[in-house]
């Protein structure tokens, strides 16, 4: 188990800038840290081993430390609203709850935890709505409508509390009733309790605990919710739905939450008289089809009134919020690169992990003009995909994985405290609690698997690295041949632009750079078009389109719409980002395939050994005798430490139908794949009976070269896994000859000659 | 209807998983593996590492995580995933067909 976790409040700083580091223990009082360069996070005795560069700065040192805990679950509050139980009111929303059957889901609640006091309307045992009352005194009341609700259902809640007569109603209404199912429910009661006048937020979707957390969260939709002065028939409820409501409805509104405004921000506009903003808070999903979508439209910006909806989960999480425990200044000297805090709070065993390497990266100046003197080559460090797959617990909830594996699923010590903490929340590939899809994901928590030494349950046999591990392979040898380089961040793009990467000459990418946005992209697009050089180094890049949050720091969203390798697929409706109104999913679904960008695409994966590349044609091609100096061979990559070979994990190929540059050359391709390395179901419209590579001829990398016409080039490796096979026999090898032709003559001014 | 193990009939691919645990396999013994790798009563064996590339134990997570904790074995300690590999497959052939594989991973 691990003993020891953290985050740093950013991915990306500049040399001279501030990072804070949050850590908690497990167990112990103090640690040490020391910042680190990172070469080479894989200690696969099969290849060079751990590497990391003492840095002295002013982390160096021992602090304190304590355990550290996430309280995890969305929900909305309303600050300085009155006390409701003042006088009688009456609540009416429509809700879609996504686990009925778990008790205490909290729809509203204006409750004191300290005086357990208050009133609170929620969905208990086994999806009933309930109220319950409570005063300071002790004496609690509940009311129960005696019938559950369905699963994912839309209902028309109104629940009355009288306070001074005593009498609270309850209402629960189908949208869609059905034959000889009984959810429709109505109760009334007095109870012997008035609830106190307590001044607190009013929440919904959580109520406040005694331990100062928010807890009994709702799972599920919220949509319409408004407070009325009085006592109401729950058949006044449609009066306050229609797009033109009655004057003499109105004058009963408390408060009336329109969750169909303001989609892209964390506020929440009540359109009421008074004015009772709330916000939400841990990044529940907006921009969600309410009770009253027709399908006519798919996009919340055209018709947001059929948007009104909030989907709520108990295990959101936005930002930890934890406590900085180390906070210094970078040296201003330092390189741009991948860094690392290491800390330390005692020595390791079979039992535990007492020390965390918690990765950063250090980036060139923010101003242009202090970017002076900087060198020709950029790594681009795939922090998106790092985010998209922060915490990925597929080996932990899916059933299949090893099938998909085809290999036991491994659980180091990092796993297994994944797995007693979901509370550190999902990454994009997982699902929440009720089964829906977890379509954001921050960089303020822990991250378990963007971390040097971390050996992922998919990445290949051997040494079973994937996303941020598998990128220390290529910082490994980029350091072993004495390359001089800056390093960006995806973020980093995102924010600059293409100012960020015009003065440089060649980017380089990481194994996996899979997420990016739309300001990435056309960034990217722009420098290409402008003469870039781009070596793209991995596999199954520029493929999901993602959105940041406008105001929110670090956190992306993703919409797994219609195609596409995806772990979950979103709601029909919900496919454009609530972060920026586009449309999400595949770039290939708007016309940018990957091959537009890295002049190949996506085509298999298989997660369980790697191949090798056979020379094609192309290679004595004139055009391609820089990348083959040195390189007599037949056979390319028939080593390495991702599955024993240069190509494997996810393979991408030329394909000029989408986007491959009709000049790209086929310098060599793939071959010899086994069964498990199948076709991405986006090659397919009828399933194929021979998906695997040991019977589909498509199945295959494509190592891919070809000019642009401002005189820039494309270099494809097509391959997650061929990073891993840099460092072979001492980096003397095929792959990194390769590599190593195509850098140096990316880095020389000589432009390109156009092939057209 | 999906395959059922036979043992008669599939025992002929006891000694290919045993040769190669990990990596291509033929069609029949994939089969075999496809299924006796699904259990459907949620619980799911795993590797637990121990030592990162020296020593691994196994252990069955439940169906849920908030169902318990993941029971892991002190013994046997495996010193290669391909050991491993050979145990749990003597141990689901055994639960499939009600036979027992003595054979150890390597002579």
């Amino acid at each position: 188990m691990l003993k020891i976790v953290g985050y740093p409040d950013r991915y990306s700083v500049a040399a001279g800038e501030k990072i804070a580091f949050k850590i908690s223990l497990e167990e112990g009082t103090h640690f040490d840290a020391r910042l680190v360069r990172v070469i080479h996070g894989d200690c696969n005795p099969e290849g060079p081993g751990l590497k990391f560069r003492h840095i002295k700065s002013e982390a160096d040192g021992r602090y304190k430390g304590k355990p550290q805990r996430i309280d995890a679950g969305s929900y909305m509050s309303v600050e300085g609203f009155p006390a409701l139980a003042a006088g009688a009111f009456t609540f009416f929303a429509m809700i879609w709850p996504t686990v009925p059957k778990r008790a205490g889901q909290t729809l509203i609640a204006q409750w004191d935890a300290k005086t357990e006091s208050g009133f609170r309307i929620e969905l208990t045992d086994g999806g009933q709505l309930a109220v319950t009352l409570a005063d300071a005194s002790g004496p609690t009341g509940e009311l129960r409508s005696g019938r559950a609700m369905l699963e994912r259902q839309w209902y028309a809640i109104a629940v009355s509390i009288d306070p001074a007569a005593g009498m609270v109603t309850l209402d629960q209404r189908p949208v869609q009733p059905y034959s000889r199912i009984t959810d429709r429910a109505h109760a009334s009661a007095r109870l012997a309790v008035a609830p106190d006048l307590v001044e607190q937020p009013l929440l919904m979707a959580g109520c406040p605990e005694r331990d100062g957390t928010i807890g009994r969260h709702f799972d599920g939709k919220i949509d319409g919710p408004l407070i009325l002065s009085g006592v109401h028939s729950p058949d006044r409820q449609d009066g306050y739905r229609r797009p033109v409501i009655d004057p003499s409805l109105l004058q009963h509104i408390i408060a009336r939450w329109d969750f169909s405004r303001d989609i892209r921000t964390t506020r929440i506009l009540d359109v009421g008289p008074s004015q009772y903003h709330g916000r939400i808070v841990h990044l529940p999903a907006r921009g969600m089809k309410g009770w009253n979508w027709t399908g006519e439209e798919h996009s919340w910006t055209r018709k947001p009134e059929e948007y009104g909806a909030i989907h709520f989960h108990s295990d959101d999480v936005y930002d930890a919020g934890w406590e900085t425990s180390v906070e210094f200044s970078i040296p201003a000297d330092l390189k741009s690169g991948a860094y690392a805090l290491h800390v330390k709070s005692g020595e390791s065993d079979r039992k535990a992990t007492r020390e965390e390497y918690i990765a950063f990266f250090v980036r060139p100046p923010r101003e242009r003009k202090a970017r002076t003197n900087r060198p020709e080559i950029l790594v681009l460090a795939s922090t998106a995909s790092y985010i998209a797959y922060a915490n990925h617990g597929e080996h932990i909830t899916a059933r299949g994985a090893e099938r998909q594996m085809a290999r036991l699923l491994q659980f180091g010590h990092t796993d297994l405290y994944m797995y007693d903490h979901p509370e550190l929340g999902g990454s994009l590939y997982d699902c929440h609690a009720d089964g829906s899809g977890v379509c954001y994901s921050s960089r303020l928590r822990p991250n378990l698997n963007f971390s040097p030494q971390y050996h992922s349950w998919l990445g290949g046999h051997g040494s079973g690295l994937y996303q941020y591990n598998a990128d220390t392979h290529l910082y490994d040898w980029l350091d072993h041949q004495g390359v001089d380089y800056d390093l960006i961040t995806d973020e980093d793009l995102h924010t600059d632009g293409y100012e960020l990467l015009r003065d440089y000459r060649v980017v380089v990418t990481g194994t996996h750079p899979e997420y990016h946005s739309t300001p990435m992209w056309d960034a990217m697009k722009a420098w290409i078009d402008r003469g870039g050089r781009l070596m793209y180094m991995g596999g199954n890049g520029w493929y999901w389109r993602i959105a940041y949050h406008d105001e929110l720091p670090g956190v992306i969203e993703v919409r797994r719409a219609e195609d596409g390798i995806r772990t979950w697929a979103a709601e029909p409706g919900e496919y454009y980002h609530s972060f920026t109104g586009e449309y999400g999913g595949l770039w290939r679904r708007i016309g940018r395939a990957p091959n537009v960008i890295c002049g190949v695409g996506f085509i298999a994966q298989g997660f369980d050994v790697s191949s090798y590349y056979r020379r094609a044609p192309d290679a004595n091609n004139p055009r391609a005798k820089f990348i083959f100096k040195d390189v007599p061979d037949e056979i390319i990559g028939n080593f390495g430490l991702i599955g024993g070979g240069a190509a494997g994990i996810e393979l991408d190929c030329i394909a000029t139908n989408l986007g491959s540059f009709p000049n790209m050359l086929r310098l060599a391709s793939s071959e010899d794949h086994n069964s498990m390395m199948m076709l991405a179901n986006e090659e397919f419209t009828i399933v194929p009976p021979n998906l695997g590579g040991d019977q589909n001829e498509r199945v295959r990398a494509d190592l891919a070269f070809g000019e642009t016409p401002a005189g820039g080039a494309i270099f494809a490796t097509s391959s997650i896994a061929w990073c891993g096979s840099l460092s072979h026999n001492g980096y003397d090898n095929n792959v990194s000859r390769i590599c190593w032709n195509v850098l140096q003559r990316f880095a020389d001014p000589e432009p390109f000659k156009a092939a057209f | 209807m999906v395959y059922k193990i036979d043992a008669e009939h599939d025992r002929q691919y006891i000694g290919e998983f045993r040769e190669r645990p990990i990596g291509a396999h033929s069609p029949g013994l994939q089969r075999v593996l496809n299924i006796i790798r699904n259990d459907p009563s949620g619980y799911q064996i795993v590797l637990i590492c121990r030592k990162p590339f020296a020593e691994w134990v196994l252990g069955t997570m439940p169906p849920n995580r908030l169902d318990g904790p993941i029971v892991i074995e002190d013994e046997p300690v495996f010193l290669s995933r391909e050991e491993a590999e050979w145990e749990v497959f003597r141990r689901r052939w055994r639960k499939y067909t009600g036979e027992d594989i003595n054979t150890p991973f390597r002579d």
